[in-house]
């Protein structure tokens, strides 16, 4: 018995066929994964199981029963509930509003708040997913918000719960949270879809796995029965490297150092306490730590994005606290921001525009007043190719490329002002095994090339693959500094805790 | 001195304070319009057109037929034609509000200048036609100083403190509210949910219509009796600073009309007191005594106010 079957679905947007004759069946009580690229079409899918899109072709079943699911309505009906990505909350309201909002409690004419809360609370307690009911969504963790975005799908009475993406904004504590609570509900009969580009999260919490390429049923396997490389074969239709190697390389002098540097964060607390540490040419700087242990205001102060309360930076010897982005650019310094979105390109701006930002002013591409359009487009057909950027139209606007795409338009401009220093955060958030394997191939001929290289990760898996050397930070401060290869996961996970390496060591 | 002595009498003078309730009248209606809009996230800067709208029709049908209340009445469905209009080309097809907002305004001051000559035979203004009564409170009138305030006041005042009251019901204790507000802040939520997102904007922005068109019948038949060429004289715009500083909540604008009438009777009072001597040419200096309130209310206040995350933004479906 299946709980869903979408059979032979087709969905096409303008110039985009998102889904080709999908054929999905998930069975009755079990956690289905599915995973692929970015653009393979896995959300698409579901949003039409939820009824946001309308399949151009197809059938959906649910219970064996065919259904025709014109709107989120429909889908509750039916006992289909959504998680969404981006979470679907109104932050001005609490949590008890939030989960009740659309099915509303009422005594009289009055919304019934007391009732809202008593039911929020019950579920709360029944499937264990600890909230806040009374809280504002803007003022509860986000792992908190997710929480509250399952109950809302329990509310409504769902036995079938889509997940998109749910582990892509949480730390790892919160993800094993998570699993428990999936494990939970799985055990009291409700079916799960799981969508995830991340396989090692896919081997641990499914049953079975659908996976998707390019708009299509590439491979559906038992999780007992595969192996990530499998996975990652069927996604990226070749072999990936899901390790990049990385050869020997001598580090030269020293490009980039900060001495006992202290930055605040927009609240004025200390959020960089007294950091010191250079980077050499030739050689990758990782610098580990759980979100929101300063890493950001870090990048930013060295940047020239976020002032510096103490302390001094130096490029090459030379003394450049408090210089401006752009004074650092002309030094030599690269940044690929850790919010491509926010900080690395425009969305609305054609590709061209957003790879010669921060070199617009400067010949080929302009002579201070006029910009060289020929020489822009040239410059940005050969970026794409040798990027790999798709698809190959300079005029796409930023925004309407994929996130592997806009990273790799990030990445490529930043790597092609052939940088004596590059500051990458967080290159690979959000990204799919082929566009990870490409970002870490690019970073590391960098590091052939003889740039110095500050890599700030919150994945440890890529902090100890690219890194020379690994610095931990936490609350502001360096735990400690290891090498890769003198030192283990739970070591480093440790010092991410707050124990300093010499503690670790003491054991 | 004699300055500070003429502001100490305005203060102690009933007047004053019967004044400041008559002024915020219409800025209450016309703020809970501008909150019943924006909460569900249309930008409603027409409030002023349809003001102007509400008092042209009020007073052209108090004249028809000779009944007030009628007047009254069909201001109210002036002012939820004009802002079907806004509704139907922001909601439905999703234009810019600001755009659309001032285009209505420049329609209704358009429309009611046109027709002053053809109806009343004259423009600028029309003759008396007739107006609501005061209500005057047996008891409570005879009242030293209280009774001069509150005695004898038109029933749009409290009309106004009414609707005020029955606004913060429905927004903040009942389930339509919690779907306008959240439509209002992220209407792609609401739409996951279920919920009608162009319903409920539309169902706020027709109300606005309601509220507003009530400000323009109380400025011509509630208080004069009569309707002059752009008598809500920026009044609308005032409304929305009200709403601002009232952080887009019923009581809150209730309280910056206040505030606003307030600015408007200590103009009035201190041009007529005794004590010192206005000029004509500086007349209008006090006059702007609302308005420099309304710029220090903005600047100041705009952003610590939470103003709804969709507010402005048209919602359009994808696929």
């Amino acid at each position: 018995m299946y709980a869903v079957e979408m059979v032979n679905i087709v969905k096409k947007f303008p110039g985009v066929l998102a889904n080709d004759h999908v054929t999905i069946r998930v069975k009755k009580g079990e956690i289905h994964a599915i995973v692929g690229e970015n653009g393979a079409g896995k959300s698409t899918l579901m949003n039409q199981l939820y009824g946001l899109y309308h399949p151009d072709e197809g059938e959906i079943f649910i219970n064996g029963e065919k259904v025709t699911i014109r709107g989120p309505k429909d889908a509750i009906k039916n006992g289909i509930g959504m998680v969404h990505q981006h979470f679907m909350l109104v932050d001005t309201l609490t949590v008890a509003e939030n989960v009740v909002l659309g099915s509303e409690p009422v005594k009289g004419l009055n919304f019934d708040m007391k009732k809202a809360r008593q039911d929020v609370k019950d579920l709360s307690e029944k499937y264990g997913l600890f909230v806040d009911v009374d809280a504002k969504i803007e003022d509860i963790p986000v792992g908190m918000q997710q929480r509250v975005e399952i109950i809302k799908t329990l509310y409504r009475g769902a036995n079938i719960i889509i997940l998109d993406e749910p582990t892509a904004v949480l730390t790892p504590q919160e993800v094993e949270e998570l699993f428990e609570i999936m494990r939970k509900l799985k055990d009291s009969g409700k079916t799960i879809l799981f969508i995830s580009h991340k396989l090692h999260e896919v081997m641990e919490i499914s049953d079975r796995i659908t996976v998707m390429r390019l708009g299509k049923v590439t491979g559906e396997l038992e999780t007992s029965k595969t192996n990530p490389k499998e996975i990652a074969r069927h996604m990226v239709g070749r072999e990936v490297v899901l390790r990049v190697t990385k050869e020997p390389h001598e580090p030269k002098e020293v490009v980039f150092e900060i001495k006992d540097l202290v930055v605040k964060d927009n609240r004025g607390l200390t959020a960089v306490n007294g950091i010191s540490f250079n980077v050499r040419k030739g050689e990758i700087v990782g610098i580990a730590g759980v979100a929101g242990n300063g890493q950001t205001e870090l990048v930013e102060a060295i940047t020239g994005l976020r002032k510096i309360e103490s302390g001094n930076i130096y490029f090459e010897g030379k003394d450049v606290t408090g210089f401006n982005p752009k004074q650092l650019r002309e030094l030599g310094m690269a940044h690929i921001p850790e919010d491509r979105l926010k900080h690395g390109l425009i969305k609305e701006f054609e590709a061209y525009y957003n790879v010669i930002l921060g070199q617009h002013y400067k010949y080929p591409f302009s002579n201070g007043t006029f910009l060289y359009h020929d020489n822009i487009f040239n410059y940005t057909k050969d970026l794409m190719e040798e990027f790999d950027v798709r698809p190959r139209k300079i005029d796409h606007l930023g925004g309407n490329f994929s996130g592997g795409n806009q990273q790799k338009l990030v990445v490529g401009r930043e790597i092609k002002t052939n940088p004596k220093f590059l500051v990458v955060a967080q290159p690979t958030r959000g990204l799919d095994v082929g566009a990870i394997e490409f970002i870490h191939k690019q970073i590391l001929k960098m590091r052939s090339l003889d740039a110095g290289i500050l890599l700030i990760s919150m994945e440890l898996e890529e902090i100890f693959s690219l890194s020379d050397r690994i610095l931990v930070m936490y609350e502001g401060e360096i735990m400690g500094e290891v090498k890769p290869e003198e030192t283990t996961i739970e070591e480093v996970g440790l010092m991410m805790t707050g124990h300093r390496f010499e503690e670790v060591r003491r054991g | 001195m004699r300055i500070l002595e003429a502001i100490f009498l305005v203060f102690i003078n009933p007047l004053f304070y019967k004044i400041t309730l008559t002024a915020a009248t219409p800025l209450i209606f016309a703020s809970l319009g501008g909150v019943y809009s924006e909460i569900t996230g249309v930008v409603n800067i027409a409030l002023e057109g349809i003001m102007l709208l509400g008092a042209f029709t009020s007073v052209l049908f108090t004249w028809l037929t000779g009944n007030v209340w009628i007047g009254v009445f069909m201001a109210v469905i002036s002012g939820l034609a004009l802002a079907w209009l806004h509704a139907w080309g922001s909601i439905k097809w999703a234009g810019n509000q600001v755009v659309l907002g001032t285009a209505l305004i420049l329609i209704a001051q358009g429309v009611t200048g046109f027709l002053m000559e053809p109806i009343f035979g004259k423009p600028g203004q029309t003759d008396f036609v007739g107006k609501v009564e005061e209500l005057r409170i047996p008891g409570l009138a005879d009242i030293p100083f209280i009774g001069k305030v509150f005695g004898e006041l038109s029933p749009f005042v409290y009309m106004a403190f009414a609707a005020v009251a029955f606004s913060w019901w429905l927004i903040y204790k009942t389930r339509l509210g919690l779907r306008m507000r959240s439509v209002g802040e992220n209407p792609e939520a609401a739409d996951t949910l279920g919920i009608n997102v162009y319903g409920i904007r539309y169902f706020g922005v027709l109300m606005s219509g309601v509220w507003a068109g009530l400000a323009g019948a109380y400025l011509s038949v509630g208080e004069v009796g009569h309707f002059r060429e752009l008598m809500s004289g920026g009044r609308g715009f005032i409304a929305l600073a009200a709403m601002i500083l009232g952080n887009y909540n019923p009581v809150g604008a209730m309280l910056a009309s206040l505030l606003f009438g307030a600015s408007s009777a200590f103009a009035n009072q201190m041009q007529s007191s005794s004590l010192i001597h206005v000029s004509a040419t500086v007349k209008p200096l006090f006059d702007m005594i609302p308005f420099v309130l309304t710029i220090i209310v903005v600047a100041g206040f705009v952003g610590k106010s939470h103003v709804p995350k969709a507010d402005g933004v048209p919602y359009e479906k994808e696929a």
